[in-house]
């Protein structure tokens, strides 16, 4: 069961003087639902590009069900349902040609299935896939990606630009392909809140690096925001190394910090505070706190 | 089963799950031996991940307030919550204790206040059954 469907060792990635991918190693289980967040331009897509095939790997190596994405595609992609940020569909095609067109490709087409999802999107077998919207155009580009039930559902930015009923219907799917036994999600986001609803496994990129990976409950564990409380007020805001992101001022301080509730009780203990509140930040809270202290690590290392 | 999920206060979502099922069980909104969704429906209620659910459902089978009858699903247990049954009991303690120092007050034995107990019961009973 504990089998490694997508294994990548460090990956790097440059174009041009632009550093999309900055030695980027990865393991993903089977059966796992793994979400991959970050800004918009911080080596999302270029990632998943790598793991279609897409991209050649210039230094590192990526393995998907064991096998080189560039030099076995048929074997990779005729497990992999695929859908891009950009739903690239042939626009001439009908949503019926597209549905035939597309099951030629996979042996394991399963017609049933895929008219089952054509009724539950509301597809127009006859409607033009040009003339689409928005999110029914998402919707055919989820159709030919599930109906072939792969073992790896691969999505780029899935719910990005669609409003909530669209999204809702990929949500759906993700989770209906995991509950099938076995199978595997791997899914780009900067939808925090979609990331920690359905995710179990999360890594943060950050300016091509990976900057944190775990399971969503580990990530959890070992955050904290918490309120300090001193006995004099002060004008420098406290300072310890777990501390990602700090706010307030005279006697009270509010931190978000990297590390369980009895270290970071500790480490305010040291400084001469009381913690007066304990919470669990949102994958949100943590994402942003991190970003916003790694860039200012790094723009303080450039002044320096 | 109304169950909601909020992502604003960080609160791990298997543990919303848990503690409103905990509620609901001992407001009496779900009571014993009441079948919960499935995993797999719950999760797509929900739009959460299905292993989420089975962490919540896992957790209350822990704390004794859900059971799984193989093959069959998942069942708010016939003990209840042991908190409505910790309740009960305390409830419960305070009547004997009155009465047991009633009947020492009018010499009745233990034995004689058990048979009386019992004898009551059936009188109850048979008045319920009636119409």
């Amino acid at each position: 069961m504990n089998e490694t469907v997508i294994e990548v060792r460090n990956l790097s990635r440059n174009f041009g003087a632009t550093i999309a991918l900055n030695d980027v190693s990865l393991n993903v289980s089977r059966g796992v639902v793994f979400g991959l967040v970050g800004e918009n331009g911080a080596g999302k897509t270029t990632f998943i590009k790598h793991l279609l095939g897409l991209f050649r790997a210039k230094s590192g190596t990526v393995r998907v069900f064991d096998l080189d994405p560039v030099k076995d595609p048929v074997g990779v992609l005729g497990r992999i349902g695929y859908l891009s940020e950009e739903r690239d569909l042939p626009d001439w095609m009908r949503v019926q040609e597209l549905m035939n067109y597309t099951q030629a490709f996979y042996p394991k087409w399963d017609e049933g299935f895929a008219e089952e999802l054509r009724q539950t999107f509301d597809l127009d077998p006859k409607e033009k896939i040009k003339n689409l919207s928005r999110g029914k155009r998402a919707q055919a580009g989820l159709l030919i990606a599930l109906a072939h039930r792969p073992d790896l559902l691969l999505l780029d930015e899935p719910s990005s630009g669609l409003d909530p009923v669209v999204r809702q219907d990929i949500l759906g799917a993700i989770i209906r392909t995991v509950a099938d036994e076995g199978r595997t999600v791997f899914f780009s986001s900067h939808l925090l809140d979609e990331v920690e609803r359905v995710a179990d496994h999360v890594a943060m990129i950050h300016e091509g690096k990976i900057v944190l990976c775990n399971t969503l409950e580990r990530i959890k564990e070992n955050h904290r925001t918490v309120v300090l409380q001193f006995d004099e007020p002060r004008t420098a805001s406290p300072d310890f190394p777990e501390i990602l992101r700090c706010k307030g001022e005279a006697k009270e301080w509010t931190l978000l910090c990297e590390g369980n509730a009895a270290e970071i009780q500790r480490r305010a203990g040291e400084i001469g505070a009381r913690v007066i509140e304990e919470s669990i930040p949102s994958l949100e809270d943590i994402f942003v706190a991190m970003v916003k202290s790694k860039s200012m690590k790094m723009s303080s290392l450039i002044e320096k | 089963m109304q169950i909601r999920i909020s992502l604003k206060d960080g609160v791990p979502i298997y543990l919303q799950i848990a503690n409103q099922v905990k509620y609901l069980v001992a407001s009496g909104r779900l009571s014993p031996g009441e079948q919960l969704p499935p995993v797999r429906t719950l999760a797509e209620d929900l739009v959460i991940n299905p292993n989420t659910v089975a962490r919540a459902y896992r957790e209350l089978e822990r704390e004794g307030i859900l059971v799984t009858r193989r093959g069959a699903g998942v069942y708010v247990s016939d003990a209840g919550s042991p908190l409505a049954k910790r309740e009960q009991k305390k409830i419960l303690s305070e009547r004997v204790d009155m009465l047991l120092a009633e009947a020492e007050q009018l010499n009745v034995d233990l034995e004689d206040l058990i048979e009386l107990i019992n004898e009551r019961k059936k009188l109850l009973k048979e008045k319920e059954k009636k119409p």
